[in-house]
């Protein structure tokens, strides 16, 4: 019960941060949203020319570098790596080809929920079905392998990205983008951002918040741990809307947002599945980087890779809707993940066979 | 009446959690020694084992955990 308390309280303290980035500048419902947020990013670096979601987000170097430092504060901060390096790089990428056709990140989603935007109310349930089809597969024995400990360096270079990007952004160089109009333009302020950002890595490194977590463990488990964090800034968030009337009922004419149901279904289906395949959320990756993950770190850049594809292909959501490459990219992501998830389980069970019956082997000889 | 040992390390979460509940629910287990390496996955370890009214002991041996479980 204890941690269920403390989980709760970070989700409001996070709610809290989320609505204040929103009265100082960020966009409506987008207080904070990590894949927005690494597509701005992957905008400011040039990778993608969207003149309208250009801008290295402070929020995100803080997350990583909050938790980086809490990381090692609590002797937590650890350099691993080498668990299927590239195939996290791909699902990293599919993770964002879907919360950009929804428009959010699982964490946008809860937000837009809680600003009264019904269409996340379609995508929740996509989420939760992306979410249970991963569980099939974790359940059946779907694992990349086991991380081993890296070279230390490896494990710096998330964290050593994020100051990168930081001294990108205040030096501002003629050769980043910064937006001029649309979301990328509407900003908090650029420290205040900053420290928001290390706030929630802070927390989130100690909580281990995770909004895939949050539904997987109810499907597999019945765990409601990680639940009660989301239940926590889902009602502050609402709270905080209703106060600063933000919150706007209804599926029309909502902040960066389209209607069309069947995409934002099946879209974060894809954000559920791929996320559940790579063992966690957009933002629960980011934190993973900071405390040494390296593989964690290779997904964080797939997502700023699949931004980047979205924008370049035109393939991304807008408020029009969604374009029909983006329809056709997300039936052959649910293909292409589907197949990952049945290949690598495959290989799974057939190697625990095979030790299971080593196991049986040595026993006969023994008692034989 | 018999024990098992599962090594854990380097898995990322919730593989842990799954396997220690396989091996939990294995007929005739009383005692499970679960090794890991990352303190998330000995918090959620012994969380699940706790829920499932095993008494959980852990002992840090350099850069891991082993956790013993027992009913």
């Amino acid at each position: 019960m204890k941690g269920k308390t403390t989980l709760i309280t970070a989700g409001i303290i996070i709610g809290i941060i989320t609505v204040a980035l929103v009265i100082l500048g960020n966009p409506a419902n987008m207080g904070y949203c990590i894949a927005c947020f690494l597509r701005d990013i992957a905008g400011g670096l040039g990778l993608h020319r969207a003149g309208v979601v250009q801008y290295l987000r402070p929020e995100i170097m803080g997350l990583v570098l909050g938790a980086f430092v809490t990381a090692i504060l609590f002797r937590e901060f650890k350099s691993t790596g080498g668990s299927g390096v590239i195939l996290r790089f791909c699902l990293g990428a599919f993770m964002m080809m879907g919360a950009l056709i929804f428009l959010g990140c699982p964490w946008r989603m809860i937000l837009r929920l809680a600003g009264g935007d019904l269409n996340a109310l379609v995508a929740l349930p996509g989420y939760v079905f992306g979410i249970w089809v991963g569980v099939l597969f974790l359940r059946r024995g779907y694992t990349l392998g086991a991380a081993g400990s890296q070279p230390r360096l490896n494990g710096l270079v998330g964290p050593l990205l994020a100051v990168g990007l930081l001294i990108l952004v205040i030096a501002a160089p003629a050769f980043i983008f910064f937006s001029e109009e649309g979301p990328g333009s509407m900003r908090a302020p650029l420290f205040a951002a900053l420290l928001a950002g290390l706030l929630v890595g802070i927390i989130a490194q100690r909580t281990r918040f995770c909004t895939m977590g949050a539904v997987r463990d109810i499907i597999l488990f019945r765990d409601f741990h990680l639940f009660s964090g989301i239940a926590g800034l889902f009602i502050a968030v609402l709270i905080g809307n209703l106060v600063t009337g933000a919150f706007t009922f209804g599926f029309l004419d909502q902040p960066v947002a389209h209607t069309d149901s069947l995409w934002n279904f099946l879209s974060m289906g894809i954000v559920g599945l791929a996320a559940v395949l790579a063992g966690g959320c957009p933002l629960r990756q980011l934190i993973l980087s900071g405390e040494g993950n390296g593989d964690a770190t290779a997904t964080v850049i797939g997502l700023i890779f699949g931004a980047a594809v979205m924008h370049n292909f035109g393939w991304a959501g807008a408020p029009p809707g969604v374009p029909a490459g983006g329809q056709i990219m997300v039936v052959v992501v649910w293909v292409l993940l589907v197949g990952i998830g049945f290949a690598v389980t495959r290989q799974a069970m057939a190697e625990s066979r095979e030790k299971e019956k080593a196991r049986q082997d040595v026993q006969s000889t023994q008692t034989g | 009446m018999s024990s098992k040992t599962i090594d854990c390390c380097g898995l990322s979460c919730p593989e842990p959690v799954i396997q220690a509940r396989k091996a939990m629910q294995e007929p005739g287990i009383n005692e499970l020694k679960v090794k890991v390496n990352a303190t998330v996955a000995r918090d959620n370890v012994s969380r699940t084992a706790r829920q499932m009214g095993w008494q959980v002991d852990v002992e840090e041996q350099g850069e891991e955990f082993v956790l013993t479980l027992t009913r």
